[in-house]
């Protein structure tokens, strides 16, 4: 376990005879940290302190019909029910602060819900324990809506509209695309001359910031007609702004107090604590807190979002990548919060840190009936980089040069024109390999370690070729089947929800799902490069790739005589159809 | 029934700031009359070290010690806007914007130990220890503190700087994507070496050897602590998390850390850690953001590594034992792809 | 709701609350007597933030229902430092253990459950005690490092 500091790379551009800059000195909050002071929100008391939780959907999909909350209403310690119809602007979007995209989201839902833990209505209550047993109280009548799980069926015609503002289920871009393209080059004439043309499909599950300190905020009345909220977020003035603009305040009546949080990695900037913590204690005129508790936090607050992409390599036998073709679909989940920005950033990372004279891509914000997604660590570049990094793994050994002399030669260099056509500078990424080398003991050849991010740059690299573009994938053609879409299954898997068994002894064993199984090893054969295909801007419309098991429509078997028998792991699990998670919490008993 | 060992490398670059830009943070520095400065922000502290980076900052751009100076965050009655901590952006977007306002702070304290000692402030300059001095006659001195004093009691000076900083914001074309993304990048290169049980498919992870770019090491172990936490975070993502293990099904969905899985003090690898840098030219001193490359480069080693072990590609995270387990009996058996 | 009276010593302080049926003793510590430094990570058990020690033991005060303290001695990572830092305290500072400190004081008092037992630990002696406290910042290494730090110093003590 070493740290070692390589001064002598790059010392002269580095004075590094600094005063303050470059010493170790001790954090300014470490002596907090280790008495535990350091105030956390939640590290603020308040007299009168008041509960609150939030009634959530159980369904992917459905339509509201009523909301009942006559009995929560009566039961100790209630102080009021937060209903859609009391929030003053009951619609919003994320980034509408930097006037991007539609207002899509409701603080609490009153027409439909579009993911399974959507608030529909809150209670305060003196305390946490009464608030959680007055939202058990609270009965939904819902009208179950069929729903979409998977990015590409969510994109195909028929399927069901997961957000009313966007009905094509991808968020619309320049109001003229259904994705974001980059197009450098012409990959199709590259691919026609490489040498070896690789693909590779890549998936990514949605995961979860997970710090140890959940999402919060406490909002108390301050002295003089404002509203002071202590709050986790890891954007003051972006949760002020969605907090003024929600609650139709004047932003300097509220005071938002923050900035020492317990980790955060993207999960504390959608701003639902606080507009709803604020509201709270308008309606009560006391302190509301409004915490996540870790099981909301998992499955409710918003995770990285999945990401599924499908690449496409041309290289030439020599070890130089010519054409580089990726099609990415992030799952943003039923609201756009972060995701729509996140397709640019990705796309401006595109093809990754090397210098390609022919680049492709087409990445989609798609919609699905799932929990948001937002932002993590590596926002918008993690999975492509997931997928750029192993596919450049299968390309090297497709064509026999070692991977991480296949990186240096290709790596970006200073001068170089990049895909989305700025000059490369600054760049390092040659050294790096060159030391993580050295120090794993990965031998290179004396060539590939004697080249420099500084030399062989520019020049022809430099150069801005002629590109092919296209317009295919304008907003709706998808949905309306104009353009070429994947495959679906004979049977959509997720368009229903199944019906509940009536059983009443042994519980039927769940639809049967397999889970995603590793593919056999990618066969390393070039496959023929497409003859006169037009530039193919939609997601492949060929078929999967081979020898890919698909997981099995769902089919209700009957209740097995049976116990449980933990053979084939993971195939079967506990199921007790007609019991949603939440549906202890809200009822789902129709009247 | 075999431990199959294997090593995948990864090298990647990372974007510093909001993407397209227009993301910008601001800065107030203020003294008392002791010639003890405050910086007020509004940014956060998530644990990645904001306080104590800017704190340096500050205090190099003032030329005091780093004791002189306390960074004050968040308020948003105190503190000027700040657009948040994300994207890496926080030592690039507000340790400029504290360099601004700690400049111009300096200039005014500068001015008023210029007007104390009859001399002009260009001539000045201050030795990081709280004394300014003419400069080839540092008998000719005065300390911050009797300069600051002096300012607000005798002068009228407000020893006292506002900075902002933004990259401009760039459009992206519709057509072929073109744009201006961010003006710097952090680089990385990590190899990693994993051991395969094809009995059971459980990956562990042996060692992480690595090469981090990080522009400038404001605080070296700031920068060691990023590093070394957010290979973890890349450790457990390739090989533990998930919120839906059948995605896109739902069903299973962890809500616990027992279902959630991430690795323990005991499943830690040791990992060999080397700094590079080569300052982003608007950077502070040279500063890029190490906090979210940290973690990107160890998901595609682990699983480059594990089919070097065991020629099994799994291209869906997490890389689990069973869907390694899938693989080698698929293939019939485990298939090194290195000779011993 | 009926509240019952509970004392208890805090950090050697005498402390007398009044406590609601199936009251946790880390919303007693938070709320009840304002000792903010067990911290709230899960409510389930699972990550040791909120982890205090009860007569020299370590235990999650999310899951310990309040009313069984009562005479019993309750120690948090508030009352580790008298005039000075307790070792360990200065330990996690030096090794720079903590980032966001969130997991920080549930650390510490598995820690020093530890170190009041085993003073001079193994590696795995000390991975095995932190096994329950998750942190999400540092990946444990500076943490183990700190605590083995610790244990030398205050060896480093007894056998000067």
């Amino acid at each position: 376990m070493t740290v070692e500091f390589r001064k002598d790379l790059f010392a002269d551009e580095r004075d590094d005879n600094l005063n303050e800059i470059g010493k170790p000195t001790q954090r300014q909050d470490a002596l907090g940290h280790v008495t535990g002071r350091s105030p956390f929100f939640d590290d603020h008391l308040f007299d009168g302190l008041l509960h609150l939780r939030c009634v959530r959907s159980p369904h992917h999909h459905a339509r509201i019909r009523s909301i009942d909350t006559s009995r929560a209403e009566r039961m100790p310690g209630v102080v009021r029910i937060v209903r859609g119809q009391d929030v003053p602007v009951n619609l919003n979007t994320l980034l509408s602060l930097l006037d991007f995209g539609r207002d899509d989201e409701p603080l609490l839902s009153v027409e439909k819900v579009a993911y399974k833990g959507e608030p529909v209505a809150a209670v305060i209550a003196e305390t946490e324990r009464q608030a959680r047993d007055a939202v058990a109280a609270v009965r939904v009548d819902y009208e179950v809506l069929p729903h979409v799980l998977d990015v590409e069926e969510a994109l195909a015609p028929g399927a069901p509209v997961v957000n009313r503002a966007y009905p094509n289920n991808s968020f619309d871009y320049h109001d003229k695309y259904d994705h974001q393209k980059l197009r450098f080059g012409d990959v199709e004439a590259a691919f026609a001359q490489a040498d070896e043309v690789v693909e590779g499909r890549y998936q990514m599950s949605p995961i979860e910031q997970a710090p140890t300190e959940t999402n919060g905020a406490i909002a108390a009345p301050e002295t003089n007609d404002r509203f002071v909220c202590y709050t986790s977020t890891q954007a003051l003035f972006f949760s002020l702004g969605t907090a003024a603009k929600l609650l139709n305040v004047a932003s300097n009546r509220l005071h938002f107090i923050g900035g020492t949080v317990g980790g955060g990695f993207g999960g504390k900037v959608d701003s639902l604590n606080e507009p709803m913590a604020i509201l709270g204690c308008m309606l009560t005129g006391r302190p509301v807190r409004y915490v996540f508790d870790r099981e909301e936090e998992m499955q409710v607050g918003a995770p990285r979002g999945a990401e599924r992409w499908y690449l496409k390599d041309g290289v030439m036998r020599d070890g130089r990548l010519v054409a580089r073709k990726l099609t990415g679909y992030f799952d943003s989940g039923a609201y756009t919060r972060l995701s729509s920005y996140a397709i640019v950033k990705c796309t401006g990372h595109i093809p990754g840190p090397y210098t390609i004279p022919n680049v492709h891509s087409d990445v989609f914000c798609v919609f699905t009936n799932r929990t948001p997604a937002t932002a993590m660590r590596g926002f918008g570049v993690t999975g492509v980089d997931f997928a750029i990094e192993c596919h450049m793994d299968k390309v090297a050994r497709a064509i026999g040069m070692d991977p991480v002399e296949f990186r240096i030669l290709n790596a970006y260099r200073d001068g170089d024109m990049k895909a989305h056509r700025r000059e490369a500078k600054n760049c390092a990424l040659i050294e790096c390999a060159q030391v993580a080398a050295e120090k794993a003991g990965w031998p290179i050849r004396e060539a590939f370690r004697q080249m420099s991010s500084l030399r062989d740059g520019g020049g022809e690299r430099a150069r801005i070729p002629h590109t092919v573009t296209d317009e295919h994938g304008r907003i709706g053609e998808r949905r309306a089947g104009g353009t070429a879409t994947p495959a679906r299954p004979a049977a959509p898997r997720y368009a229903a929800m199944p019906p509940a068994p009536v059983a009443a002894t042994p519980p039927a064993p769940p639809p049967s799902v397999s889970p995603p199984v590793a593919p056999p090893p990618v066969a390393s054969a070039p496959v023929p490069p497409p003859a006169a295909s037009p530039p193919a801007a939609s997601p492949p419309a060929a078929s999967p790739p081979a020898a890919r098991p698909q997981p099995a429509p769902p089919a209700v078997s009957p209740p097995s005589a049976e116990p449980y028998q933990p053979s084939q792991p993971f195939q079967r699990g506990v199921h007790r159809p007609g019991a949603g998670r939440f549906s202890s919490i809200s009822g789902t008993r129709r009247r | 029934m075999a431990l199959h060992r294997g090593r995948g490398v990864a090298t990647i670059n990372y974007p510093i700031g909001m993407n397209l830009g227009g993301d910008p943070s601001q800065a107030l520095v203020h003294s008392n009359p002791d010639g003890k400065f405050m910086v007020a922000l509004s940014s956060i502290d998530l644990g990645q070290g904001m306080k104590s980076v800017t704190r340096q900052i500050a205090a190099e751009t003032l030329g005091v010690p780093v004791q002189d100076v306390y960074v004050d965050t968040a308020d948003s009655d105190t503190g000027p806007h700040c657009m948040g901590s994300f994207a890496s952006r926080g030592t690039h977007r507000v340790g400029n914007a504290v360099i601004a306002a700690a400049k111009e702070a300096r200039a005014v304290m500068l001015e008023a130990a210029a007007e104390e000692l009859e001399v002009n402030a260009a001539d000045l300059e201050t030795d990081g220890q709280g004394n300014i001095h003419v400069r080839g006659a540092p008998q000719r001195s005065i300390t911050t503190g009797e300069a600051c004093a002096a300012a607000q009691f005798k002068q009228g000076r407000t020893v006292s700087g506002r900075g902002i900083f933004l990259i401009p914001l760039s459009d992206v074309d519709p057509e072929t994507g073109e744009m201006t993304p961010v003006s710097c990048y952090a680089h990385a290169a990590m190899i990693v070496d994993v051991e395969v049980d094809d009995e059971t498919g459980e990956v562990r992870v042996l060692q992480m050897n690595s090469a981090y770019e990080v522009g400038r090491a404001l605080n070296p172990r700031l920068v060691e602590q990023q590093l070394r936490g957010g290979a973890w975070m890349g450790m457990s993502h390739a090989l533990y998390e998930t919120t839906e293990p059948y995605y896109p099904d739902r069903g299973h969905g962890p809500v616990d850390f027992n279902g959630y899985l991430m690795p323990g003090p005991g499943d830690i690898a040791p990992h060999n850690i080397a700094i590079l840098e080569r300052p982003a030219p608007d950077g502070p001193y040279g500063g890029k953001g190490p906090g979210e490359m940290c973690a990107n480069p160890v998901l595609p080693a682990v699983a480059n590594a594990v089919f070097d072990a065991v020629g099994v590609r799994v291209d869906e995270l997490p890389i689990t034992p069973e869907k390694v387990l899938r693989g080698i009996r698929a293939q019939g058996g485990a298939r090194p792809q290195r000779a011993g | 709701m009926a509240r019952k009276p509970l004392q208890f010593t805090l950090n050697g302080s005498d402390k007398a609350v009044f406590v609601e049926d199936g009251r946790n003793l880390l919303d007693t510590l938070r709320r009840g007597v304002g000792d903010l430094s067990p911290k709230y990570g899960c409510g389930q058990g699972t990550c040791g933030c909120c982890t205090v020690l009860i007569d020299g033991a370590p235990h999650l005060s999310c899951l310990v229902l309040a009313e069984t303290v009562e005479g019993r001695s309750v120690e948090t990572a508030a009352g580790l430092a008298g005039a000075a830092l307790h070792p360990l305290q200065q330990a996690f500072m030096d090794n720079f253990a903590a980032q966001c400190g969130f997991c920080t004081p549930g650390m510490l008092m598995a820690a020093k459950a530890l170190l009041d037992r085993v003073p001079s630990p193994s590696r795995e002696q000390v991975v095995e005690a932190i096994g329950g406290n998750i942190c999400r910042c540092t990946g444990y290494e500076p943490i183990i490092d700190a605590i083995l730090d610790a244990a030398g110093r205050s060896a480093g003590r007894r056998s000067a």
